[in-house]
């Protein structure tokens, strides 16, 4: 998996000399439950399953401040889109169970919304 | 024919371990000529070199191969082994089997044919070899020294008292360096000022030191013992030996809004200025980019008020010329520009300062009399963030990839110092690691730490962004896990060090070899730390790597002694593998003077005997073997072949070309 | 050189003293790897490089031929390297002119600093050669010895 990361994001994590750099650059450092610095230490220690089910991956905004301010190149959030790829492409894995979907239904999306989203999400 | 000996070390396991040094002996020893070869585990320790004088004297060896560590490590030691047996020295020949040989190749088979063939190739040589006497070149018993900081001034004082006539050329109008702007030093928190000045008062008064300052080495001729070097001497327009330094101009002077180096632009000087008050010399100099009557050609007040006349606008650059045995390095450092770092927003407020600009606020010899204000509103800053490694430990794109070494304690003097003097103020110092190797640094950081309340965070600041008179710091605290956001009235950058923008120049001019972050290199980094590779050239203080002060004064005076070593020869034995020309083929057509880049070669009529009794007058050319470096240019650019180069003849490298490719 | 099943090719590297024998001996310091088929011959300067050496080389056998020196403004003798470029410039003019592959013959300037890049530069070159196959237009079958 290690392995995998580093070859779609073309990251070595282990350039990182821990500053911290790029978590104080970071503007969604509140939302986030892991975050820039620890990304890089997470997948370097090989603790990558806890970043797949984190939800802070989803919450980056991909501003590449951390990119832009890492003196060591280390790149953090192509990282996290790697990770976040790595999820994606995981194949027949189930995100919600049949429950949950009433519930998430927006009255206002149209029929078409739905369908074509079942019809994305089968691949 | 010779009578070789060939000796194989193993070098402990470093050789022994990928060739199989017992056969390469045996291989050897079968080679024609070879009557004697073997093995030995450290053929330079005291043993090993009894076994080679030994087996000279048993064997009557003519020549002497040594398949060894590589000959820039003991080439020298093995000659003298040699010349204590009585055999020539320059009948060795090294061949290289653990450089280029058996540390590179992991396989033991093509290793140890590899360095059968090299053994070859140097049994091949030697058989041509023939002995060579060294000459002797004269040495100048006077020194230059490059830089005149603390490192220089340290390393001048030193050869001055071994009595050697020393020269130092520094390129502003004082000598001192960076610790004239520095106000306390770590870890003994001295006052930088008293402890130098009295050495630049030292330097200044002996006799055996002569300083140009105000002045540029432009060109450098020559070698070891004999280096010609010209001197510019800039123009001061005042003229030295009658300026007594009062100051009265500088005072008068109606340019007032120069921004003045010396304080790092943080306040101003006039035209005429004196960089600062214990300046040596302490002699006034105008800039002439600023001066009203250098550039217009009206004005001339400070020539009306000095009393002693010494104003003198028509004065010219001059230029010296004298010779020295020995050149040192001591050219210093400077913090590096910030235009990479922004997001400290150093070019928007005056509040985000360098850690030298802070050295300055709070010196009382500095723009604001050694109170800390802020220079946006000159009050006192209540708040004060350090930030650590701006520019070091960076990607090459970025910053500087090494570690600048001295900036871990000075903030901890600064903010020791910040806290000491003003007990009001919260000081933070964002650091990545906090690097204290010295004698007594640690003590010193964790007194910062624990007896002045210094909050240290390990992390590091995203951006600075000025607001309302205040500076908002967003930042990381690693071991907290959290992100901070702090309102600082003051941003210290511990900004990068690098070396001065002369030492390149001046490293071409030395050809002495720099890194690719224009440090000087040093011969050998860990046993030769003062030393150039280039013979007769030394390095002295941060011209050669980021160091302290300590550090600095002790490497001064081991260049010093490395100087007094060499100027204390009255002669300089020369490298004996020198160009000779065979004239009875030359014919004086001068290609080989034209390339010689050290003038060794000249031209001379001379007599010889031609046919049927008559005497033929040809231009044949001759060699200086005292000035010859034994570059080989000329070998090659002779037409008729009758130049040739003792110790690489042309014979000899043949022969080593065809034992290879046998 | 006789050509076996893997052609194992003989590189002949011209290293001057200061520069290039200096940065060979730190990447053997270093530790970094290249093939043995190079072998160094020290010279004073890369001007010391007789264009013959190089042809005498390739009649010896010999399959590539390497000239390393100081990087252009630091010649250990100020201007050696210059005079060097030159003489290899023509001699590759000349090899061209007799049908020799360019990529046998190289003029690489590595610094005493350079550990890394020299041991780069033999593996690329060996390997090039090693493309290419052994030297068969100049190889003079009269040296041969067996």
């Amino acid at each position: 998996m290690m392995e995998t990361i580093r070859r779609i994001s073309g990251v070595n994590p282990r350039k990182c000399m821990k500053c911290g750099k790029c978590t104080a650059s970071c503007p969604a450092y509140d939302e986030m439950d892991y975050h820039p610095h620890q990304f890089v230490d997470m997948v370097e220690s090989d603790r990558i399953g806890e970043l797949m089910q984190s939800r802070g991956i989803y919450l980056c905004l991909s501003c590449f401040a951390c990119v832009e301010r890492c003196p060591r190149s280390v790149e953090p959030a192509k990282l996290i889109e790697a990770v976040r790829l790595a999820v994606i492409r995981q194949q027949g894995m189930d995100h919600l169970t049949p429950d949950q979907i009433p519930e998430k239904l927006d009255p206002a999306l149209p029929q078409q919304a739905i369908t074509s989203a079942f019809r994305k999400y089968r691949k | 024919m010779q009578r070789v000996g060939v000796f194989v070390c193993w070098c402990g396991s470093n050789i022994a371990a990928t060739v199989d040094v017992e056969r390469v002996a045996d291989v050897l020893g079968r080679e024609p000529g070879v009557v004697f070869a073997t093995h030995y585990q450290y053929m330079c320790s005291q043993a090993g070199q009894e076994l080679i004088q030994n087996a000279i004297h048993e064997y009557d060896l003519t020549g002497v191969v040594i398949c060894s560590c590589s000959p820039r490590m003991h080439e020298v030691t093995f000659r003298k082994t040699c010349e204590r047996a009585g055999l020539n020295p320059y009948m060795v020949e090294i061949a290289n089997i653990r450089e280029q040989c058996s540390w590179i190749h992991k396989d033991r088979e093509s290793a140890t044919e590899k360095a059968v063939i090299l053994g070859r190739a140097a049994i091949a040589k030697v058989h041509l070899n023939a002995p060579l006497t060294s000459g002797s070149s004269p040495v100048k018993k006077r020194a230059l020294v490059i830089g005149g900081g603390i490192a220089g001034i340290q390393t001048a004082l030193d050869i001055a008292e071994a009595g050697f006539e020393v020269d130092i050329v520094e390129k502003k109008p004082t000598i001192g360096g960076k610790m004239t702007q520095i106000d306390k030093t770590f870890p003994t928190l001295d006052c930088a000022a008293c402890i130098l000045t009295p050495k630049m008062v030292d330097a200044a008064q002996n006799e055996k030191i002569h300083i140009y300052a105000y002045s540029e080495v432009t060109s450098v001729k020559g070698f070891v013992g004999n280096f010609r070097v010209t001197i510019r001497r800039k123009a001061r327009y005042v003229d030295e030996t009658k300026c007594t330094g009062c100051g009265l101009c500088t005072e008068k002077c109606p340019q007032k809004k120069i921004p003045n180096e010396f304080n790092l632009g943080l306040d101003n000087r006039r035209a005429i200025y004196i960089p600062f008050a214990q300046a040596v010399p302490k002699v006034a100099t105008i800039d002439p980019a600023a001066c009203t009557m250098l550039k217009t050609g009206k004005c001339g007040v400070c020539s009306k008020v000095c009393t002693a006349g010494a104003i003198d606008y028509r004065q010219k650059d001059t230029y010296v010329e004298a010779e020295y045995g020995a050149i040192v390095a001591a050219t210093g450092f400077n913090p590096i520009k910030l235009d990479k770092f922004d997001e400290f927003a150093y070019s928007q407020s005056p509040d985000v300062v360098t850690s030298l600009e802070l050295e300055r606020l709070m010196n009382a010899a500095g723009p604001t009399g050694g109170t800390l204000l802020r220079p946006s509103d000159g009050t006192h800053p209540k708040t004060i963030v350090f930030v650590q490694c701006v520019g070091s430990r960076c990607d090459d794109a970025k910053g500087k990839p090494y570690c600048s070494k001295i900036c871990c304690m000075y903030t901890a003097k600064h903010a020791m110092l910040c806290r000491e003097k003003y007990p009001d103020t919260d000081v933070y110092v964002f650091y990545i690691d906090v690097r204290t190797p010295g004698k007594n640094f640690d003590e010193f950081y964790r007194r910062a730490v624990e007896e002045y309340g210094v909050h240290y965070i390990k992390g590091m600041v995203g951006k600075v962004v000025p607001e309302n008179g205040k500076l908002k710091v967003q930042a990381s605290d690693l071991l907290g896990g959290r992100q901070l956001h702090i309102d600082a009235d003051l941003v210290v950058l511990a900004a990068a060090i690098e070396p001065d923008e002369s030492a390149r120049p001046l490293a071409t001019m030395l050809t002495a070899s720099m890194d690719t972050n224009d440090f000087f290199t040093e011969a050998h980094a860990k046993l030769r730390p003062v030393e150039s590779p280039t013979a007769g050239v030394f390095l002295s203080g941060a011209c050669q790597g980021p160091k302290d002060i300590p550090e600095t004064v002790a490497q001064a005076s081991a260049a010093a002694a490395k100087v007094i070593g060499l100027l204390s020869k009255d002669s300089l034995v020369c490298n004996p593998c020198t160009a000779k020309p065979n004239e009875l083929m030359c014919n004086g057509c001068s290609s080989c003077e034209k390339v010689c880049p050290y003038g060794a070669i000249t031209y001379l009529d001379k007599e010889f005997r031609g046919p049927n009794r008559t005497v033929l007058l040809r231009r044949v050319a001759q060699v200086n073997p005292a000035v010859c470096q034994g570059c080989g240019a000329c070998t090659v650019a002779c037409p008729s072949g009758a130049m040739d180069l003792q110790g690489f003849s042309n014979q000899q490298i043949l022969a080593e070309v065809d034992a290879i490719c046998r | 050189m006789p050509v076996t099943e893997t052609f194992q090719p003989t590189i002949v590297a011209f290293c001057c003293n200061w520069c290039s024998y200096a940065g060979a001996d730190l990447s053997g310091t270093n530790r970094l790897q290249y093939p043995a088929n190079v072998k160094i011959i020290r010279i004073p300067c890369s001007c010391r490089l007789n264009p013959l050496f190089i042809l005498r080389a390739f009649q010896r056998g010999a399959d590539g031929v390497i000239l390393c020196g100081c990087h252009p403004g630091d010649c250990h003798y100020t201007t050696g390297n210059y005079y060097a470029r030159r003489r290899m410039t023509l001699l590759f003019s000349m090899l061209d002119y007799l049908g020799i592959e360019r990529e046998r013959t190289r003029v690489e300037w590595v610094s005493a600093a350079e550990g890394a890049k020299f041991a780069a530069t033999m593996q690329e070159f060996t390997a090039a050669v090693t493309k290419l196959g052994p030297n068969r237009r100049l190889e003079d079958l009269r040296c041969r010895k067996d």
